[in-house]
């Protein structure tokens, strides 16, 4: 038995030691948005937040997170979607399918944590998820307009 | 009044077992109604639904909440939210009180299909139903008038109507409060339903936010693969590497063993699947299952021998299917100039971020199936012919796709997998999801193909003979043979028919040979968002390229030269000309290129701004798209589809390629099958040039000009043309 500290909530979790988090969080605590995309750390679906990190949990085994560790899916972001990465998704209508975007948001929230007025190129380099939508190009304007950076509110404006 | 009484028990039931943590919490205490779930499943309220169907589109709740049924899938293109703006605008509701509730197949054909077709692919999700939902919406909102006009006892023509709110003199009425009476009218005939003109459109053609997008911000978006029901157990399966070939036996011993393993068995005859009680637990002891494949004559297969047989069809003389006009052999064999060109584009798989998924649950007379697809009558007829159960007693669960791109519609390979592997677990739902390995492994898979160009240039310059001789797989040799008729698979030659209408050339030449040879492969082919618009883009538009380089002739001009004929093509050429600076001077080391196409019933055209650095390294850092649509319903959607269409056309364009070695498909996940990331996505800007005369598809038409363009900006750059795809094998300097 371990000890999760998943959103806040302490969990005791019954799983094998090398069962990766992705799967515990989602079969075994039952919190479905963080999604599997490929197993193997490339596209980010997976995406949550230990101890304010970003990190893919599809390639971190069970036995590696420890009890005190703060672990935050993208259920637990925030209340209400009221992060302002959800916000600026919600106004730049960002989401296609959707099915990578609790992965891409969870990205964006630690790349504002680190950098809250990030470029172009921070941008670039943090935001590495797949998306097959090929959202990109609003996820870059969210991300932007989240931060508050005027260039990305302007051409919100023009758009809507 | 026809209330809501859908509900027979089955379905209560059957939702109250959901128990996803996740999934809105929607009181449905009246016991009717029941089939508002689906649309709690898209964007509820947590409040009781109490609504009168006004008629088959619309269902209004006393507190003006109108609710607007939706019979297509959604899979992120944005059809939804479109055809509930087109059903709105006639219905003159409150945009703001809109909720959509999806139609379940079982409730369509028990209707006798009242809601039409539900296949959503070809990008035919709005352009073939927009019609007979606005009709629905106008319908509804003549019997809220007329209602409102019998109960005040004045003639309905002196009636004013604006935002669900119905006036005369100073007396009002909302819809809420008059949808009880206006459902106990006779409809009117659709046919005297005289629609508004797009012209007018408040609510349809602007570029409204998306109604389905505060579910997917928060995870609480409950996809197919995230459903959950009690008593439910996970299936992994592995279907057989090398296509085609069986499965002969397989040792379990270690499996069975393992940690929460309930049973090993076969698939049909080709798979093997371990049912366990979580999915890690059926996947970790899938590895340990020792299969042996009977992998036959396919296994000496690879992509070596695959462009053999393509190369050999484009030696042949025969062909399966043809445009012809004029005597191109002979107008290019007396040419003051001959230009001969070879072009290859690879097999790709669809990489949808969600991958194949089905839950399926057989009781005594009963087959439930939770599956993301593109067409839930194929998913509820493949329920029913995998299980023996009659239709009537089989029922398909609405989910949203994680990505559909062509994947998930007729085929619902996954759907008999699941229902084959429920077979042995009676009573009890079993998930099915395959690893993203499997979902890049058995795919259907966009066809390979390789195109020989000729043509010929008169001592002018001008373009009076071309003949395109394309060797590749059929789809519909794969998927539907009776698409071929005498040998003939017109299919292939979609954007290069000659008729108006759906995929046409924009180009006239004088003499004109057009042909499709099939060489097939053991691989399966399938539709892949463009289709075959893709790689005959590249083909036509790339080889006109080379002709304007050696005919000395700028780019655009020559297109245009060719263009006088098809107006709608040249205008949407030009537009793109024009937003994309055509001609005008760029950074030292950026290049232009531009392209046109046909496809799904709409024009588009694209140019594209790149660089390649010394080190041959490419970076595309701009793109303007030009979409002629007829009518568009949504410009906020409308760009972000051409946006989308960049991503996955450009990804297909880098990296996209199956590995084929042995049989199998050997690039296995997205460490070996790249997929573009943000960083490379370049700036896109989309323009809508409508002539409102017709109306076209939006999801795909835009997706057959972004490798095009790009291609030819590359070959601006380099002075040399590129003629093989991926570009990641090409070196381009």
């Amino acid at each position: 038995m371990a000890k999760l500290n998943i959103n806040g909530k302490v969990r005791d979790v019954q799983a094998e030691p090398d069962t990766p988090l992705l799967w515990v969080i989602r079969e075994i605590v039952g919190l479905t948005g963080t999604k599997y995309g490929c197993g193997v750390a490339q596209c980010g679906a997976c995406s949550v937040h230990i101890n304010g990190e970003l990190q893919r949990s599809c390639s971190i085994p069970l036995s590696s997170v420890k009890a005190a560790d703060k672990i935050v899916t993208i259920e637990g972001l925030s209340a209400n979607s009221s992060h302002p990465v959800q916000k600026a998704w919600a106004a730049v209508d960002v989401p296609q399918c959707g099915y990578c975007q609790s992965g891409q948001i969870m990205a964006a929230a630690a790349l504002l944590k680190k950098k809250p007025k990030p470029t172009d190129a921070d941008i670039d380099e943090a935001m590495t998820n797949i998306c097959r939508c090929g959202t990109y190009q609003r996820i870059r304007e969210a991300v932007h307009q989240a931060a508050g950076n005027t260039r990305a509110a302007d051409r919100a404006t023009r758009r809507s | 009044m026809k209330k809501m009484i859908f509900g027979n028990g089955q379905r209560l039931s059957r939702r109250a077992f959901v128990v996803n943590s996740a999934t809105a919490a929607g009181g449905f205490a009246l016991g009717l109604n029941v089939p508002f779930v689906d649309a709690l499943a898209h964007h509820g309220k947590a409040s009781e639904h109490n609504a009168t169907e006004v008629n088959l589109w619309v269902a209004i709740e006393p507190d003006d909440t109108c609710i607007i049924r939706i019979a297509r899938s959604e899979m992120g293109q944005g059809t939804l939210t479109g055809l509930a703006q087109l059903v709105a605008e006639e219905l003159e509701c409150d945009w703001k009180k809109v909720e959509t509730e999806g139609i379940s197949p079982s409730r369509n054909l028990a209707a006798k299909r009242a809601w039409g077709e539900m296949g959503t692919g070809g990008s035919r999700g709005i352009r073939v139903s927009q019609d007979y939902v606005r009709r629905g919406g106008a319908a509804a909102r003549m019997m809220l008038l007329q209602a409102a006009a019998d109960q005040w006892k004045v003639p309905v023509g002196e009636l004013s109507v604006a935002d669900g709110i119905i006036t005369h003199g100073n007396k009002k009425i909302s819809y809420g409060k008059i949808a009880a009476a206006a459902a106990k009218l006779t409809p009117p005939d659709p046919k005297n339903i005289k629609l508004k003109d797009p012209k007018s459109w408040k609510i349809a053609g602007k570029p409204l936010k998306r109604l389905d997008t505060a579910d997917k911000l928060n995870g609480s978006k409950v996809y197919a693969i995230d459903v959950k029901l009690p008593g439910m157990l996970n299936a992994a399966i592995r279907d057989a590497p090398v296509f085609g070939s069986k499965a002969v036996s397989f040792d379990d011993s270690k499996a069975a063993k393992m940690p929460g393993v309930r049973k090993v068995i076969k698939v049909k005859d080709t798979a093997v699947a371990v049912v366990a009680d979580t999915w890690w637990h059926a996947k970790t002891a899938l590895e340990a299952v020792d299969i042996k494949w009977d992998e036959g004559e396919n296994a000496k297969v690879s992509n070596a021998t695959i462009k053999e047989r393509l190369r050999e069809g484009l030696a042949a003389t025969e062909n399966n299917g043809e445009r012809r006009n004029g005597d191109a052999l002979g107008a290019i064999a007396g040419a003051a100039k001959k230009i001969e060109a070879t072009y290859s584009t690879p097999f790709l798989s669809h990489a949808c971020m969600e991958m194949m998924n089905a839950t399926v649950k057989l009781s005594a007379g009963k087959a439930e199936c939770w599956v993301p697809t593109q067409n839930l009558e194929s998913s509820l007829a493949a329920l029913s012919e995998a299980s023996g159960i009659p239709l009537a007693q089989c029922e398909v669960h609405r989910h949203d796709l994680g990505g559909g791109f062509g994947r998930r519609g007729g085929t619902q390979d996954y759907v008999h997998q699941a229902v084959a592997i429920a077979k042995e677990f009676p009573d009890t739902p079993v998930k099915l999801i395959w690893s993203r390995e499997e979902d890049q492994t058995h795919d259907f898979y966009r066809p390979i193909s390789v195109c020989k160009m000729s043509a010929g240039l008169d001592d002018k310059g001008e373009l009076v003979g071309l003949h395109v001789r394309s060797s590749g797989q059929s789809i519909n040799a794969w998927l539907n043979p009776a698409g071929i008729q005498n040998g003939k698979d017109r299919r292939q030659l979609q954007g290069w028919y000659e008729e108006p209408g759906d995929a046409q050339l924009g180009y006239t030449v004088p003499n004109l040979l057009i042909e499709y040879v099939m060489r097939n492969t053991h691989v399966p082919v399938g539709p892949w968002r463009g289709v075959n618009t893709n790689q005959n883009a590249v083909y036509m538009e790339c080889f006109i390229e080379e002709c304007a380089r050696a005919a000395g002739k700028d780019s655009l001009e020559f297109r245009r030269s060719l263009m006088k004929n098809h107006p709608k093509h040249l205008a949407v050429l030009n537009a793109a000309a024009e937003k994309g600076d055509w001609g005008k001077p760029l950074p030292a080391g950026v290049h232009r290129g531009i392209a046109q196409f046909m496809g799904y019933g709409s024009y588009s055209a694209a140019t594209a701004e790149v660089s390649v650095d010394a080190k041959g390294k490419l970076k595309v850092h701009r793109m303007v798209l030009a979409l002629n649509c007829g009518h568009p319903v949504n410009p906020g959607q409308i760009a972000a589809q051409a946006e989308g269409s960049v991503a996955y056309g450009l990804t297909a364009t880098l990296y996209g390629e199956m590995l084929i070695d042995k049989g199998r498909v050997t690039n296995t996940n997205f460490d070996s099958y790249e997929i573009m990331r943000l960083a490379e996505m370049p700036k896109v800007e989309t323009v809508i040039v409508p002539t409102y005369d017709f109306w076209g598809g939006v999801g795909e038409p835009t997706i057959c000009v972004v490798a095009p363009a790009v291609l030819n900006a590359i070959h601006a750059a380099t002075g040399k043309p590129v003629r093989e795809l991926p570009l990641k094998n090409v070196k381009l300097v």
